[in-house]
Order: C-alpha cells, then structure tokens, then sequence
C-alpha cells in the first residue's frame, strides 16, 4: 500500500501533529477506561483510553467484529458504556441522550428517510431544532450545494443513486453544523470508483468545514488516505493508534504490522537481544537481524518485511542477505513481485522493478537492512492488542 | 484543408449512424413491447382457471343477485292484461272500469294457474297489507264473472285506496327503483318526488349508521390494542416474536362459530367477565354485557384484530431501527421521531388493516345475530333476515347493493387519499 502512502496530502500530516500536540491536556473526545458487554460475559470493547482532537479526522480501523461500531454507538449515546466514562468538549455525556449530543451521523446504510424528499431529509435535523422555514431552505440549499445535489432536491431516496444518497446522508449530517460527525463505513456499499471519488470529496468536506470527524472502516487503503490518524483495533481494543505512516512504518505488533500493508513474515526464535537489534534463528535454517519490537531473548518470534523493504541487489556492509531460489514472478505493470523461496522453504514476496530478468528457479540473494525488520513476540495474545496501548498518542 | 477533410465526411456517415440507430431504436422498442405482450398474456393464461372460477361462482351470482333489486318482472308477468290497462293511466285518482275488469280477469288468470300467492306476496313487499286483499278478492272472484267480477272487486275497499292503484301501476315496469329507495328509507311521492318514508317506517338508514358506527368503533379498538402489539412484536427477538404471532394467530384455528360461542360463555350475566367484575370491585352489580352493544363490539374486536395487527407487523417489520436512530442522531426526541419518521412510514400498514378490519365489519352476520340484542343487528342481519325468512330477494339485494356501494366508495376514496400501490395489506 506504498501508492496510497506516497498520495498522502502532505497537510493532513501536519494537522495530525497539531492535532496530537493539541490533544495533551484535555482532547474533544476522550474515553477513559471505557468497557462494553452486551452479554456481560464477553467484551465488545475493553479498557479504551482514545483521545480525539478537535478537527481531527479519525479513523477506527479493523476487522469485522473487532467493536468499531460499538464505539462509535457508545459516542453517538446509542449504547451505553457498562465501564468508564466518555467526555465529549470537556463534558461527561453518559447520561446525555443522543438527541442532545449535537453529534452528525452518517450509517452505513445511509438510513435516509423514504418518505421525504432529499430537502425534507437535509432539513430534517433543523426543523426539529425549530429553525425558521426560509433559514432551513437557504441553509438547506448550501449544503446540497456543497455536496452537488443541488438539482436533486426534491427527489425521493430512493430515486437517487447509491453515491447520490451517501452525500444526501452527508449532508444530513453536516447541515445543523455539528462539531463532530461520526461515519460507519459510509462508503461501505459503494462501488470501488465511487468509494475513490467519495473518499476525496469527504476528504475535502472535512478539510473545508474542520469538523471532528470519526470514521469507521475496515478498508485498510481507505483508512491510510483519509486519515490524520488511525487506530486499529483488534479483539476489542485498540492495537495501535498513529498516523498513516506511524502504523504502515513502525507497526508495534504483528497483527498490526499484517493489518495494514502487505508484509512478508518470517518465524523464528530469538537468539540474542543487543541494543535495539536482535539475532533470530528462523526455524528451519537461516539467521536474521531485526529490530526488536517487544520480542525477548529465547522467545517465539515474527520477523515482518515490506515487500519494498526486500531486494535483490547485492547486500550493504551489516544488512541480512538470504539465498533464495526464485519461485514465481508477478507482473503488475508498474513493478514486478518475486517469489522468493528460501532455504528453509518459507517464501518471501520481493518488490522489484518491472525490467526484472530473473527466470524461475534462479539463485538469488535476497537483502534487506535490520531497520526494515521488525521482531514481534509471536504470540498475537499479548501482540500489543493490550489496552493500554490505546494511549499511545 | 487536410484537417477538415475527416469532419466533412464525418457528418453525413454520423447522421446516417444516427438514423440507423433511431430506426434500431424503434424495432428494439417495438419488440420489446411484443416480448412484453406476450409475457403478459403468458401470465393471464396461467391465471385464466382462476378468473373463470372467479366469473362462474362469485361475479356472475353476484350480477345476478343484485340485478334484482332493480329487475322484478314478478308483477308485469302476473298481470299482463291490467298492465295493458294501465299503459295510459296517468296515475291521478282511479283509472276506469277496464282496469279493474282486466285486474279481476288477471287474478282469475294466476288462481287458474296457480300463481296467485307469488303475486299477493309480491305486491305485499311494496303495499303492507295487500297479501291478505288479493287473497280474499281471489276468492270472491271465484264464481263471478263480467259486470259480477267488477263488482265483486269495487266491494273491496283496498281496490279503491288512493295508493293501490299507483303501486300496481310501477309493479308492472319491471324495472324498478322501489327497492333501491326503501333500502335508504325513500319513497316515491304523490307528485312523482323522492321523500323520506314515515319515521315509524324508516329502519335502513339507522341499521346502516349503526353497521358503520360498529365497524367504526371496532377498527379503532383493534388498532389501539393492535398497534402498540405489532410494534412490540416487530422489535423482540426473533423467537418470542414467532410465539407472539402464533398467540394472535391462534384464534384464526378455531371456526368463528366457536369464538362467538366462547364469548357468550364469558359475557352472560353469570359469566366469568360478570364475576371478575364484580369480584376487583369494579361492578356493584352484574352488567348486561350479553345482547348489548359493548358485548359485541368486545368480540368483534378479539376476532378483528389479527386483521388489522397482522399488516401494521409486516409493515414494521421492514422499517431497519437504524430509521429511529437517525432521527435520535439529528436531534429528534423520541416523540418527534416517531411522530415524524416512524409513523408516516408505518402509516400505509395502518391503513390497509383499518381498511381490512372496517370492511369486514360492515358484513358482519354471526356475531352479531349470537351476541348482539335486537338494537344491535346490522345489515347483514337484515339481509339474511330477507333472505331466509321473508323471502323477499329484491329487498335483499337492494341491501347488499347500497352496502357495496359504500364499501367500493370507501376503498375507493382510501386507494385515492394513499395511492393503491402504497396500500400494504400484507
Ligand atoms: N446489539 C448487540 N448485541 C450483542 N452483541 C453485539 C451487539 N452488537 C455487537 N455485538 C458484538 O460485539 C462485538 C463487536 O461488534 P461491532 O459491531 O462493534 O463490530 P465492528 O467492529 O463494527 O464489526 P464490523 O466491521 O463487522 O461492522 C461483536 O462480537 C458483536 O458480535
Ligand atoms: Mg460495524
């Protein structure tokens, strides 16, 4: 996922750093200690600590089941938290109903009202609020301006097209001004163009407006392009929180690190750990140098590579070199994946360019520096899907 | 010049494209409607037994049956002579001597064949009184014959009533609006105006607004009771939604005779609701819930409201909670929400049972004939009263004819206020 990275906006960075310097003393969203059991057996979200600066555009990434729209239903007062407590500007909002939380909503489904016209429905949120009639159409007309529905607005739902109906959903959510619009996977039924375009256009909506926006989504491109960051959650929990490039770079555990990308994983033992790096012997034959992230000495590992990481030219002074026969080729147009087999049978997948001459079954060595490997303790119990990580900001 | 070229040649080849796609266009269109044709006659061929079936036992009955209310060629076809008679009468005072001659000469016709008490019945149903006259003047008329026979028939003093012989007189066109007039309580007049009949006379008009105000009432107590029960049903877990249907189901397994009969069980002055009444306090003293109005309105209610709940569920149903949470999300309060999102959508299920469970009221027979007092009978009551015991068809008909004319006025005007394609009855 190196392509989405290098579209980043580079200006989205810099508010996420203004928004992580921001969010030190007090943050616009914070859940302290938060916990949800439907059953009261099993945890839907355990012990989340999540602090969301204002203007910030965050995403909750993961797979299915993992609580994103658990939490996201515990912010918008749908849900209560059986533990903790969520802040909203300052506020504890626990014994606010969502009808007072002030808080855009876009679901998945859109959950446009069919017996309204597309104005009835973006003028909905403010004829309940008593907005006079002529506001409500002029503010009305703006944001389905905005949101280039301007025509369409006295046709039904369901006369619109699927991306049509997302941005008359956005639009609901936008027209009373909330500081905080919360997304589960808006973009979820969209074909993979429209979802692009729309992703931009909610992109630049946020960028125009500066609302807080919390996004759900297990797309994992999708996250890494809209987001100022993203926190991926796991089991419950949040396994990581950072920028994009924070979470595609310096992954702090394997699940994290085979989340979001695509990696290349070696297992192997921990042979001895100095400084930041550490020795592994791969099983079945073969040595590494990684960079430690949580793994200790004589314990189960996996060592992560990027694809990119991984190359064929002949290895620098202290980078790992691995013989390897090639087992595959992938062309791609703009670059080419080898299948690299190596001694002890495990097959890594090289990023390489799409001149590449190499035929099946060659020889190859493959090098890569110890920086671009990442040692993670093996077992994904305790691969840093604990909560308190949740407060890495 | 050389860039030119292309374009020029272009257009021509374009608009000949053009017209060929047009002419494409129009066969594609044109064999669509044939492909579409020949579908839909497919599927009319497939229902085909079914509409005959339909036509055979239910449409040309029904023609037949409310035909007459209009057509009773009873009176024409027993007197021809009198209605040659009176082809020139203008209906002031009493016509001549020949009408009574060709009267006499007609009834001594029917008692030669035997047709006789066909007749005096028929003309009963539109002159109380006159079966016992034309039976008696039958009898006189026995062995008299001419200037005897005309005689014997100025000796009857029912003869001469200014309203006998106008009576006869609309008895021999056999098309007939009497019938039609006295189901809603009118009369033709003297000067040939529509009045209303004497009110010791009238009884339709009050019978039908006491059918509506039964139906009426009936529809709302389902509803109230209904609404909330199908809400409640469509928003529990799948199996207890599956028990509670089959509870309101139930009752549908047992014959509406026996639900009638358990209902006189319950209500009579020394049944079980009479007792519990009286047992929490409620009631001083055993109410007359048995042959009352409320007793039948609380039956026809249990048997009504699977009608009514059962659209209203299956509209619910398909309205996702995701609806009430938007609303909630965009600031609506509970109230709000469901006055302006939940009810307009649930509103053409609402519409369809109200619908369902006010028609079927109107035909109300059994429970009403079983619980119901003597103030309670509807229509149907009336109907089948004409039907079975006074054999007088044409009253029957007019009956069932003004009533499914209010029926079809009332779909009609609910298919228009809601569109009939919204009208969600299952
Ligand atoms: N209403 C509910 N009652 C009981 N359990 C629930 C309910 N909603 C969610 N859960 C459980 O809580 C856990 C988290 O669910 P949640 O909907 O938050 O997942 P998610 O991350 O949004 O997944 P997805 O990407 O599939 O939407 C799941 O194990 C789910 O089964
Ligand atoms: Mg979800």
């Amino acid at each position: 996922m190196s392509a989405s990275q290098a579209v980043l906006p580079a200006a989205s960075t810099t508010i996420a750093r203004a928004a992580q310097a921001g969010a030190g003393a007090q943050g616009f969203v914070e859940f302290a200690d938060v916990e949800k059991s439907y059953d009261g057996r099993t945890f839907a979200v355990t012990r989340m600590n999540l602090t969301v600066a204002r203007g910030e555009f965050l995403t909750l990434l993961g797979p299915s089941g993992s609580g994103k729209t658990t939490t996201l239903n515990m912010l918008a007062g749908f849900e209560r938290p059986t533990h903790g407590t969520i802040t909203l500007q300052g506020q504890p909002v626990d014994r606010l109903p969502p009808y007072q939380r002030n808080i855009g909503m876009v679901f998945q489904n859109y959950a446009l009202f069919p017996h309204m016209t597309v104005e009835e429905n973006v003028g909905f949120p403010l004829s309940v609020r008593q907005v006079s009639k002529a506001d409500i159409a002029t503010r009305v007309a703006r944001v389905l301006d905005m949101v280039r529905l301007k025509q369409f607005g006295d046709r039904r739902p369901t006369q619109l097209s699927g991306g049509q109906q997302q941005r008359v959903a956005l639009a609901r959510a936008l027209v009373f001004e909330p500081s905080l619009v919360l997304m589960d996977e808006p973009l979820g039924a969209l074909d993979k163009k429209l979802r692009e375009h729309m992703q931009l256009e909610i992109k630049q909506i946020h960028t125009m407006l500066g609302v807080t926006i919390v996004y759900v989504t297990h797309d994992q491109s999708e996250a890494l392009t809209m987001s100022d960051r993203v926190a991926v959650f796991n089991n419950g929990g949040i396994a990581q929180l950072g920028s994009p490039d924070d979470l595609y770079n310096t992954p702090q555990s394997s699940f994290v690190a085979s989340f979001i990308g695509e990696n290349n994983t070696l297992e192997g033992v921990v042979d001895r750990v100095s400084g930041k790096e550490c020795r592994v012997r791969l099983n079945g034959g073969g040595e590494i140098t990684a960079l430690a992230v949580g793994a200790t000495q004589d314990s189960a590992c996996h060592v992560a590579i990027r694809p990119e990481r991984l190359s064929l030219a002949p290895a620098a002074p202290g980078a790992n070199a691995l013989p390897a026969t090639v087992d595959g080729r992938i062309y791609l147009g703009d670059h080419m994946r080898l299948l690299a087999r190596l001694a002890n049978d495990q097959v890594l997948t090289v990023k390489v360019g799409p001149e590449a001459t190499m035929a099946n079954g060659e020889t190859v060595t493959v090098s890569c520096a110890p920086n671009d490997c990442r040692a993670f303790p093996a077992d994904p119990g305790t691969g840093g899907a604990l909560p308190k990580q949740g407060k890495t900001t | 010049m050389s860039a030119l070229q292309p374009s020029e040649l272009d257009r021509p080849t374009l608009a000949r494209d053009r017209s060929a796609a047009d002419t494409d266009l129009k066969s594609v269109t044109a064999a669509l409607r044939r492909a579409e044709f020949g579908d839909r006659m497919r599927s009319l061929l497939l229902a085909a037994p079914l509409l005959v079936l339909l036509a055979l036992s239910f449409g040309i009955p029904i023609v037949l049956l409310l035909s007459r209310a209009v057509y009773d060629p009873t009176i024409a076809e027993a007197l021809p002579k009198t209605t040659a008679a009176l082809a020139g009468w203008n209906g002031q005072g009493l016509p001549g001597d020949d009408a009574f001659a060709a009267l006499a000469a007609d009834l001594k016709d029917n008692r030669a064949k035997g047709t006789a008490y066909e007749l005096a019945k028929s003309l009963n149903a539109r002159l109380p009184g006159a079966r016992s006259q034309v039976l008696k003047t039958v009898r006189k008329l026995e062995s008299a014959d001419g200037q005897a026979a005309l005689e014997a028939m100025k000796s009857v003093p029912f003869w001469s009533a200014p309203t006998t012989w106008p009576t006869i007189q609309s008895g021999t066109s056999t098309l007939t609006s009497f019938y039609l007039l006295s189901a809603l309580d009118l009369r033709w007049n003297a000067d040939g105006g529509i009045e209303r009949v004497p009110p010791e006379q009238a009884i339709f008009v009050q019978v039908f607004l006491r059918t509506f105000f039964v139906a009426a009432s009936v529809t709302l107590a389902t509803l109230i009771l209904g609404f909330p029960l199908a809400y409640v049903i469509a928003n529990v877990p799948k199996g207890l939604a599956a028990i509670l249907i089959v509870a309101v189901l139930l009752p549908f397994w047992t014959s509406i005779l026996v639900r009638t009969a358990a209902w006189t069980v319950l209500l009579q002055k020394f049944g079980l609701v009479n007792d519990f009444l009286l047992f929490i306090g409620i009631a001083s003293d055993r109410l007359d819930l048995m042959y009352s109005r409320v007793g039948l309105i609380v039956a026809m209610t249990h048997i009504q409201l699977p009608f009514t709940l059962l659209p209203i569920y299956s509209v619910m149903r398909t309205i996702p909670p995701s609806q009430l949470k938007a609303a909630y999300s965009l600031g609506a309060r509970p109230f709000t929400a469901f006055r302006r999102v939940y009810i307009p959508q649930v509103f053409p299920g609402v519409m369809a049972g109200c619908l369902l469970t006010f028609i079927l009221c109107l035909g109300y027979y059994i429970t009403p004939a079983l619980i119901g007092g003597a103030s309670d009978q509807l229509i149907s009551n009336f109907i089948a009263n004409y039907v079975n015991v006074e054999l007088n068809w044409e009253m029957a008909a007019a009956l069932s004819f003004i009533l499914l004319v209010f029926t079809l006025a009332l779909f009609g005007i609910f298919a228009r206020i809601l569109g009939l394609d919204r009208l969600k009855l299952m």
